[in-house]
């Protein structure tokens, strides 16, 4: 029944039907209704991580050392855990910029640099074109063995057939037109393929069907469960070390180690991973499903592998059938025909579904990245003033798919035969993990720079060249095998699989460590060193910040531009139609009515078709498109003040936030001390009223005690009458004496006082005074001795108010000077700018701990509740008052026991200031000092 | 759950595969024993494995 015919039609039945699922879920996906809207359909579309490799190779791999094909599986389970964190901002970021490939978002993070993306596709495509061509062996190979029914012959036993009878010459040509009607039959902005999509999702239910229908035949058909293979394999010597297999592992644990590290990369890296996990995601929140349930499938397909493996080894034990054919040549051998072709289909499957989407990623990244900056930049062929480049766009991926797939072809004639399909996988694997430094490092680290990211994949990719490419080469024979054993010219230092002498590992640990070395090294390194530019830092900032930042930056651009302009380069790259609906969009969500009202050509528009462009052409092609349609002028320093100005404008308010809540916090402290001052003023008036008071009853009350006594006893005899009459008179003057300084003291404080300020000559003042007092002194037996310059400059002042001054301070003194031997001295002197007058007596002095009071109201001294001296205490208080309003200063100069000198100034006439002319109620309590 | 919170249990459970499947807990499984008639060492890589995606559904479906 397995003629040739009947495969081949039921592969191209196959291949129809796949075209037909993605027509239609294209024609849905245009009705608004997309296929591609369910997060299971993104979770089955990334299973095209599972190609020919894991559905041939992996049970390969298992047949020779038990447990090396898991870490390919196990690494990615790892990393999806991480895909929270590190895809999610991924996607985010390419959303926003509107990224077209892997190269598109190493080129657009590092300044849009046309040259990187080159690198970087030139490096994807060299790298991947191993694992293309070992997708076509898997097809060739498969369709060979099948052909062969009943008989189980290998390919190689065939030989190589002539050019034109190569069966997978035949399969790259077809899938090569097959991917062209699938990925490239119109051009999209967003890179959106949702009829790929879908026939990927659908492919990856088939190949998983296909292998565990193959693995629970062998398990449960040809044996009695896992136990029974297991029991089986025990049983023969040569298998039993596969069952405690971690030691026949390629290079150990460190190969282990090593392999998981490097499939956690290709997960993330390899372009047709990047385009189904990234390019092609319609929604963000997809990834929650995917992260579980893409690492089930892995695991679900992994599952039979080791049955499978075992039942091969046991079925084939002479080891003259490939254990890379296993999964088809069991159900041969046991005469299953429709199983064969299931896993024939399925094989097919994953082989087209790896190419396809492969070939769609890499076609698009030469395309964007590779020829469209080389070819803009062209002036002879004036491609920037075609009216429609969309023809163009279509055919250079055309072009550039047909060639991925024969160069895939080429190396399969050139090198496939010398390896097993794990192998040339794992070539491919290492050759992507070298964009891990620039893609990681790029959205996590802002001082990564284009140097660096550029220095380091190329010193990546020039040891994996030289470590795994060029031996793959040698060992074809393309290569003298000299340069394998003892080294370039000879020198072993350079041997490609001993590097440095570095031995004791498998090769691919081996080139990973140092590919990793250089790359990490040479990233870091020249980053460090090298200053970005403003694009590159701009750029940084976008993809770091992806979570921060929200809306586009459009404000660091400046240039002339008409909207026109603008539209036409846009429809030449996607089409008039997808132009107009886009600036239709564009126009709604700013709310112009275009196209009735014109489009503005401002930064914002300028941003948005840039944006529009590079999901066309890639980010550093939309770039030049967008230089070349527009002035660009370069920023002036004053604008580019402006945009710092507004950056900072933020900074400000918040400064004046800070200082308005200092202002506030300062108001409130002095608020609470103008409240304290005002309690202390409430305190003061209540201390004050109750002295008064208490001053004036201790008169009132000797008053009435004695008129009490005249007017009880009228027989009182004439001499008493008269001493008591003599005591009330005394108390009443002193009584009266007391209210008038009260008065006097309230008017003073009040400012209410009525003062006649005239130019006085002190000295006739100070004779005054001394000529009324001079009688009291002689009574007292106080000598009074006076010193008075001749003449002296006249002050402003009131007379009667300084007279009041000078016969209270000359009264003090007699008051304290000793009766019989008391002297008492006045001196006037002229000063600079004041008058001194000095009252000195030789009295007992003013106690040291007075000092401060002197000036106090009510102040006397001495112990008030035994000896009271005369007088209310208000007289020295109410002088300095005087003196202060008169602009001078009055205080007290004393030791104990040696007599006390009261001295107060006057500013001369016209030196005086107005300041003083009302001084307040005077609280301060004012300190008497020298 | 908080972005924050789930980012952190599944670095966490990335941190626990590589523990559980790197030398050297892999090694003490690689005894010539078996769990059910497998070998020990696929019957760890395999439960491990499994559990592993269990507990990343539960972290990533948790809506609370």
């Amino acid at each position: 029944m397995l003629q040739g015919w009947v495969i081949v039609v039921t592969s191209f039945a196959y291949l129809g039907l796949l075209f037909a699922i993605a027509y239609f879920a294209d024609a849905r996906a245009d009705r608004g209704r997309p296929v591609v809207a369910s997060p299971y359909v993104y979770s089955l579309s990334l299973a095209v991580y599972a190609t020919a490799w894991t559905f041939y190779g992996s049970v390969g791999r298992a047949a020779a050392d038990g447990v090396g094909f898991l870490p390919i599986y196990i690494g990615p389970t790892l990393m999806i855990a991480l895909w929270w964190i590190v895809l999610r901002k991924m996607l985010r970021i390419s959303k926003r910029n509107r990224i077209t490939s892997l190269a598109d978002f190493v080129a657009s993070r590092y300044g849009k640099s046309a040259l990187l993306g080159g690198v970087v596709t030139i490096i994807a495509v060299i790298g991947i074109v191993p694992y293309i061509s070992l997708q076509l062996k898997a097809i060739s190979s498969s369709f060979t063995i099948l052909v062969q029914y009943p008989e189980i012959v290998m390919p190689a036993r065939i030989g190589a057939a002539p050019l034109l009878q190569d069966t997978a010459l035949w399969v790259a040509l077809i899938l090569a037109l097959f991917t062209i009607a699938f990925g490239t039959r119109h051009l999209d902005a967003a890179e959106h393929h949702p009829g790929m999509v879908a026939a990927i999702a659908f492919e990856s239910l088939v190949k998983l069907l296909a292998f565990v229908a193959v693995g629970a035949f062998v398990t449960w058909g040809i044996y009695d469960g896992f136990g029974h293979v297991f029991a089986r394999a025990a049983a023969v010597p040569k298998l039993a070390p596969l069952l405690t297999p971690l030691e026949g592992v390629a290079g150990g644990y460190a190969g282990w180690v090593w392999l998981t590290v490097l499939s956690m990369l290709a997960i993330m890296f390899l372009p047709r991973q990047f385009q189904v996990a990234v390019i092609e995601n319609v929604d963000e929140s997809h990834l929650k499903k995917a992260i579980w349930v893409f690492p089930a499938y892995m695991l679900a397909i992994n599952v039979f592998v080791l049955p499978i493996a075992f039942g091969g080894r046991l079925h084939f034990p002479a080891g003259d059938v490939d254990a890379d054919t296993f999964v088809l040549t069991l159900p041969m051998v046991e005469q299953q025909e429709l199983l064969a072709l299931l896993v024939f289909i399925g094989g097919l499957s994953a082989a087209t579904g790896m190419v396809i989407v492969e070939t769609i990623a890499l076609s698009t990244m030469v395309c964007n990245d590779l020829l469209m900056p080389v070819l803009l930049r062209l002036r002879r062929l004036r491609l920037a003033e075609r009216p429609d480049l969309t023809g163009l766009l279509l055919g250079i991926r055309r072009g550039a798919i047909v060639l991925i797939v024969l160069l895939g072809y080429l190396y399969f004639r050139l090198a496939g035969e010398a390896y097993a399909l794990v192998s040339i996988g794992l070539i491919s694997f290492a050759a992507v993990a070298q964009f891990a430094p620039a893609v990681l490092g790029g959205i996590f680290w802002r001082g990564a720079t284009r140097l660096g990211a550029l220095a380091g994949l190329l010193a990546g990719f020039a040891v994996w060249l030289y470590t795994l490419l060029l031996p793959a080469l040698a060992r074809s024979s393309w290569l003298p095998l000299s340069f394998l054993l003892d080294g370039p010219f000879g020198i072993e230092l350079l041997k490609p699989l001993a590097l440095f002498g570095l031995t004791g590992l498998d090769q691919i640990t081996h080139a990973m460590i140092w590919s990793m070395l250089a790359n990490v090294g040479l990233y870091v390194g020249v980053s460090l060193a090298s200053a970005p530019s403003a694009a590159e830092r701009r750029q940084a900032s976008v993809f770091v910040d992806v979570f921060r930042h929200e809306a586009g930056g459009a404000g660091f651009w400046r240039g002339t531009a008409s909207a026109r302009d603008l539209q036409q380069v846009l429809a030449r790259f996607i089409g008039a139609a997808a132009a107009d609906a886009a600036l239709r969009d564009y126009a709604r969500s700013r709310g112009i009515a275009w196209p009735d009202e014109a489009l503005v050509a401002d930064a914002e528009f300028v941003h948005f078709v840039e944006t529009q462009l590079a999901g066309a052409i890639g980010a550093s092609s939309a770039r030049i498109m967008i230089a070349s349609a527009v002035k660009e002028e370069a920023l002036t320093p004053d604008e580019v003040g402006a945009i710092l100005d507004e950056a900072s404008q933020v900074v400000v308010y918040s400064h004046r936030l800070e200082q308005k809540s200092r202002e506030l916090e300062l108001a409130t402290a002095e608020l609470r001390a103008a409240n304290d001052r005002l309690k202390e003023l409430d305190r003061l008036k209540d201390d004050f009223i109750s002295t008064v008071t208490h001053e004036l009853r201790t008169p009132l009350t000797s008053i009435r005690a004695f008129s009490e006594i005249l007017l009880a006893d009228p027989e009182v005899d004439l001499a008493e009458r008269v001493k008591f009459l003599g005591i009330i008179t005394r108390e009443t003057e002193r009584l009266t004496r007391l209210i008038n300084q009260v008065l006097d003291m309230a008017k003073i404080s009040s400012g209410r006082a009525d003062w006649q300020m005239t130019r006085v000559d002190v000295r006739e003042v100070v004779d005054d005074a001394l000529g009324r007092m001079s009688q009291v002194f002689k009574e007292r037996g106080v000598a009074l001795v006076a010193e008075l310059p001749p003449r002296t400059p006249p002050v402003l002042a009131d007379v009667d108010r300084l007279i009041q001054v000078l016969l209270n301070l000359l009264s003090n003194a007699l008051k304290f000077s000793p009766e019989g031997r008391g002297r008492v001295e006045v001196m006037l002197r002229v000063q600079p700018s004041a008058l001194r007058v000095d009252v000195r007596d030789n009295g007992p002095g003013v106690r040291r701990q007075d000092l401060p009071y002197v000036f106090d109201k009510f102040w006397q001294a001495g112990d008030s509740l035994i000896a009271k001296p005369p007088g209310t205490g208000l007289g020295l208080h109410i002088s300095r008052q005087i003196v202060e309003h008169f602009g001078g200063r009055l205080w007290v100069e004393s030791e104990e026991g040696a007599g006390a000198c009261f001295a107060f100034t006057l500013p001369l006439a016209g030196e005086r200031t107005a300041a003083q002319a009302a001084p307040g109620f005077d609280l301060a309590q004012g300190r008497a000092g020298g | 759950m908080k972005p924050g919170r789930r980012a952190a249990r599944l670095v966490a459970l990335a941190m626990l595969g590589c523990l559980l499947f790197n030398y050297p807990v892999l090694a003490l499984f690689n005894r010539p024993a078996t769990l059910l008639g497998v070998p020990l060492l696929y019957a760890w890589i395999f439960g491990a494995w499994a559990v592993l995606i269990v507990l990343m559904a539960r972290v990533v479906e948790r809506d609370d």
